[in-house]
């Protein structure tokens, strides 16, 4: 039991995949304006990795290895599909504003990474963990980010006011440059806990 | 939609919302291939060239075969109706990841010298959000055939741009103290928000 626990664990923080893989950066950059739809876009990630990872590994032993890159992308792009579909039906709204964002799940590297790297070689109940654990690493880092840029950048928090209401909005906060600035601070955190430093 | 002049559309998408500091896309290997500015100059000329590429030939595939209505020029009636627009993600990765090949083949059949010098970098550039996040967005801005041939070539060029840039400041950090829990990623993405923040001041701008 030990190791199936630590394959859900080891990604929140020791192996998380935004700050020590680096893995699926794009879209934890762009979806963090609001609580909203980082929450929204944390959920779909979450189905559709550990979607794929568990498609992947039961497909694993019949994948001949010359083409598993289209047979993953395959796999990815339907789930993304259906995800897509889904919040058409039901989350109109948000699928509008997280615009292109939804469709980038399939390039989004931590799909493709850990089906490279761990469900190709591993069976589907790890897999599924393995996918699991990953997308809740993820979800964590996107959420923080999410909390800190709608704090500082309109002083709410998932459309709740959390500051007086005098408090003048920060739009740098708001705009590209706060998102790079956050997450370069969280990283900063992250890896002086952990002491997982980079050499070079 | 209404007409934008392409070179405003040209401007704004290599400065005003350059697709790496203001959308985010890209960023993987923004990130992964700025250490050295050579390779970070290979991999700026690869996705000029395969996004100039795909964006118009994405548009063509989109305008004639997926979208609502858009197999009418066939005539058959229950065709017309159609609307295949659920399948444009399928599409189009398959055909940025045959465009990439095919690309590989004829550089390295005619143009060796821009083959060995593009290397592995054509490859990588499937798994691109940038070249995707291009072809989504001629799709929801609703541009015209020309327009997403100069919105891709430049979308390119601002991609190149960034990473040029952010290459040959990480060359010059190398001398510098960092604190070690910023050093590589951390202080990489406090950069680029910099960077961001320098791009700001193009806003505004339209020819």
């Amino acid at each position: 039991m030990a190791k199936v626990s630590s394959i859900v664990i080891d990604p929140l923080s020791d192996n998380n995949p935004i700050t020590i893989q680096v893995l699926g950066i794009c879209s934890a950059l762009a979806v963090t304006v609001q609580m909203e739809t980082a929450a929204v876009m944390c959920v779909a990630l979450t189905a559709v990795l550990t979607g794929s990872n568990t498609i992947i590994s039961l497909m694993r032993n019949h994948i001949p290895n010359r083409i598993r890159m289209i047979v993953e992308m395959v796999v990815i792009s339907s789930l993304v599909i259906l995800a897509d579909q889904i919040m058409k039906a039901f989350l109109f709204d948000i699928s509008r504003q997280l615009s292109v964002f939804v469709g980038l799940i399939i390039t989004n590297c931590i799909v493709m990474g850990r089906a490279e790297a761990f469900a190709l070689q591993n069976p589907p109940k790890e897999s599924f963990l393995d996918g699991l654990g990953n997308a809740l690493g993820y979800s964590i880092v996107l959420l923080l980010v999410a909390s800190a840029r709608e704090i500082l950048g309109s002083g709410t928090w998932y459309g709740l006011h959390v500051l007086p209401s005098n408090y003048m909005g920060n739009g740098m906060a708001a705009l590209a440059p706060g998102a790079f600035i956050i997450v370069g601070l969280i990283i900063w955190v992250q890896r002086s806990i952990t002491h997982k430093y980079e050499t070079d | 939609m209404t007409e934008t002049p392409l070179l405003n559309l040209a401007v704004k998408a290599i400065f005003v919302e350059n697709i790496v500091l203001a959308y985010f896309l890209g960023m993987c290997s923004f990130l992964a291939l700025s250490k050295k500015v050579e390779t970070a100059t290979g991999l700026g000329l690869a996705v000029v060239f395969v996004l100039g590429i795909t964006a118009p030939l994405n548009w063509v595939i989109h305008h004639f075969l997926l979208r609502r209505g858009a197999l009418a020029w066939t005539g058959i009636d229950a065709l017309a109706r159609l609307d295949l627009s659920f399948l444009n993600f399928i599409c189009f990765i398959a055909v940025i990841a045959c465009m990439v090949q095919l690309v590989e083949m004829i550089l390295d059949r005619f143009f060796p010298p821009l083959y060995n010098a593009l290397g592995i970098f054509l490859p990588l550039i499937t798994v691109n959000c940038s070249i995707l996040g291009g072809s989504l967005f001629l799709v929801e801005r609703k541009y015209t055939f020309a327009e997403s041939a100069v919105f891709g070539l430049s979308s390119g060029a601002g991609f190149a741009l960034a990473i040029v840039a952010l290459a040959a400041i990480r060359t010059k950090l190398r001398y510098s103290h960092i604190p070690p829990g910023l050093k590589g990623l951390g202080i990489t993405f406090i950069l680029t928000g910099l960077m961001a923040i320098g791009f700001l001041c193009f806003s505004g701008i339209s020819l």
